[in-house]
């Protein structure tokens, strides 16, 4: 209930802060689309300025608490208005942009926690010194460059050095969208850049919380115990320490994910790769306010969905907390 | 005077547990580099000319790290933009740590509704991601000097440390030399000057480093994007204009260009990490062996 009342008052609070910013943008918004509109397509400047308000939501001579009720109610009625730059509504803009984050995003976080965390228990269970000094020498240099620095290195190596992986666009103009193999292998070897600088600069982090974790769970007793018992290593490692120590590992998938979702525009405008950061960027630069409150206000829910859901899966997995 | 003494033999253990981890030792001389560099650089460098008869230059005896895509030296720069750099991350960092320490000891002290009210706004602030909004933030804040940016890249970054500082407090709100500062009718802002504070600066001092480290990545960030009209010398602009104006990485002879400023960005992170490793011993007297 707690996280419900969390959830909608993020959401609000995110609405009223775009609101503001339109509010107090440079330069009138509505004025400027307005000149542009009556240029482009001959309208007097007072149709125009009737149409710019229409599309952008937005209207300047009403008091401003009733012009912010009617715009967070343009929101809930998923009015969301229409793109200045691509002249089609929000809405299809956001629902196409969507998948492709989604699919970068899911691929790097579940890669970089399946293989964080397997290492972690495995240096863990190990305790070698060598595999420790690597893991601190990865994390110090990978750690310390950021992830669109690594994007770029990567593209330099992979795509223009050595001709191997594609680094424009989600896939190449050759095929023919659908559920046809060409496509899907063309579409995957189109992620595989994206997805290696995301999965470079996390798994380090997920393999040090999960060694430390899993360190702190092998000095249990029960651990002991069990291996007095002479249960096997296997069973030990995976019911035994593993089961104990991914805990508190799945409370940090949501954080992580929000903050790959953030830095989105940075890989997704490198990559040309046409995701919701991508398009906010492109809104931004091009001063295109719908499509930045769209794709704004998209991200905020999906980051809030994660949490919900990252709970969900905390309690599935923890028998702690489940309901008796 | 003996305040003075003890403050000078306090820097003296500063530094000597500092220097015997070999780690922040060497993170204190890469950041000491960095620091001297964006001090000193600029008294001794003339302001670049243009030559556009040495374009893109490779690295030569006269310009070691070869030129740009105007001619200029990007070893002097690399240089020159490093004041920027630093400044706009440390006022970021400073903001940042203001605002934490703010939210944080008066939710913490306080309690009841106020904190409430202070946390549920922190939780807010925190769920939301933190670099689209700076983007978007980009468009209303004009940052054409180093303390607006600073004053940008902190609004949203203050969030995480607030909530560690207000547990802190929670922690040590309850022990018996608060209670007797309170009792005795000690002021509160006395409380948190001479009790509260002291006993959390090591906590804010590694903060302040790696809140610093999150600024530079995402002020470059801002940069490569194109959404900062920033006057003036920043590693972030030399990166932007390597990939937007001269192909750095399709192959051209300008990969210096693109390569210093990265590397530089590189050697600072590291330093910070390296010293910031050391740092907390260093400051709290209890962790010293």
């Amino acid at each position: 209930m707690k996280k419900l009342f969390m959830t909608l008052v993020t959401v609000f609070f995110a609405m009223v802060v775009m609101f503001l910013v339109i509010q107090y943008m440079p330069g009138d918004p509505v004025e400027t689309l307005a000149a542009e509109i009556s240029r482009t397509e001959n309208l007097e400047i007072n149709l125009a300025t009737q149409k710019a308000i229409s599309i952008l939501n937005y209207d300047p001579n009403v008091p401003t608490m009733e012009r912010l009720f009617k715009y967070i109610g343009g929101i809930l009625r998923g009015n969301l208005g229409e793109s200045l730059v691509y002249r089609k509504p929000v809405v299809t803009l956001v629902l196409g942009a969507l998948p492709w984050t989604l699919l970068v995003l899911t691929i790097s976080l579940s890669l970089s926690f399946t293989v964080g965390v397997l290492m972690g228990i495995f240096i863990a269970w190990k305790r070698s010194r060598w595999l420790n000094s690597l893991l601190t020498l990865w994390q110090s240099v990978f750690g310390s460059i950021p992830d669109y620095i690594i994007a770029y290195l990567l593209v330099f190596l992979f795509a223009v050095s050595l001709g191997w992986l594609p680094s424009r666009g989600p896939y190449s103009a050759t095929v023919t969208p659908g559920p046809n193999w060409p496509f899907i292998s063309n579409v995957i070897k189109h992620a595989i850049l994206p997805v290696m600088a995301y999965f470079l600069t996390t798994v380090a982090s997920w393999t040090i919380g999960m060694r430390a974790n899993a360190l702190s769970v092998l000095g249990e007793d029960y651990v002991a115990y069990a291996q007095a018992r002479g249960l096997s290593q296997k069973r030990i490692l995976i019911s035994y320490v593993g089961r104990n120590s991914i805990l508190p590992m799945i409370t940090s998938l949501a954080v992580a994910f929000g903050f790959m979702f953030g830095g989105s525009p940075l890989i997704e405008n490198l990559f040309l790769y046409p995701g919701v950061g991508y398009y906010l960027n492109n809104a931004l630069s091009r001063r295109d306010y719908p499509l930045m409150q769209g794709m704004y206000f998209i991200m905020i829910v999906v980051v809030v969905l994660s949490g919900f859901l990252a709970e969900k899966i905390y309690a599935v997995l923890n028998p702690r907390l489940r309901e008796r | 005077m003996k305040k003075n003494r003890s403050t000078a033999s306090g820097f003296r253990a500063f530094f000597s547990v500092i220097w015997r981890n070999p780690l922040s030792r060497i993170g204190f001389l890469i950041l000491l580099a960095f620091i001297l560099m964006a001090v000193l650089g600029p008294f001794f460098i003339p302001t670049l000319k243009s030559n556009y008869a040495a374009r893109l230059a490779p690295p030569s005896a006269e310009h070691w790290l070869g030129t740009d895509m105007a001619g200029k030296d990007i070893l002097l720069q690399l240089i020159l933009g490093s004041r920027d750099v630093l400044l706009v991350a440390a006022y970021a960092a400073s903001f940042a740590i203001m605002f934490a320490c703010v939210v944080g000891i008066v939710s913490g002290l306080q309690g009841g509704a106020v904190d409430e009210a202070l946390m549920l706004f922190t939780n807010v602030i925190l769920t939301t991601p933190s670099f689209p909004m700076t983007m978007i933030l980009s468009m209303v804040i004009r940052t054409s000097n180093p303390l607006a940016f600073g004053l940008l890249l902190s609004l949203w970054s203050w969030a995480g440390l607030a909530k560690a500082i207000r547990s802190q407090v929670l922690s040590l709100k309850h022990r018996e030399f608060i209670e007797a500062s309170r009792i005795m009718g000690i002021s509160k802002v006395n409380i948190i000057l001479y009790d509260v504070l002291p006993n959390i600066v090591s906590y804010i001092a590694v903060n302040f480093i790696s809140i610093m480290k999150n600024s530079i990545t995402a002020s470059v960030g801002l940069m490569v994007l194109g959404l900062v009209p920033f006057k003036g010398n920043h590693w972030g602009v030399m990166i932007n204009v390597a990939i937007s104006q001269t192909g750095a990485l399709l192959g051209s002879g300008s990969v210096t260009y693109f390569l210093a400023p990265v590397v530089c960005l590189m050697l600072f992170q590291l330093g910070s990490y390296f010293f910031a490793t050391g740092l907390d011993e260093a400051l709290n007297p209890r962790l010293r062996s």
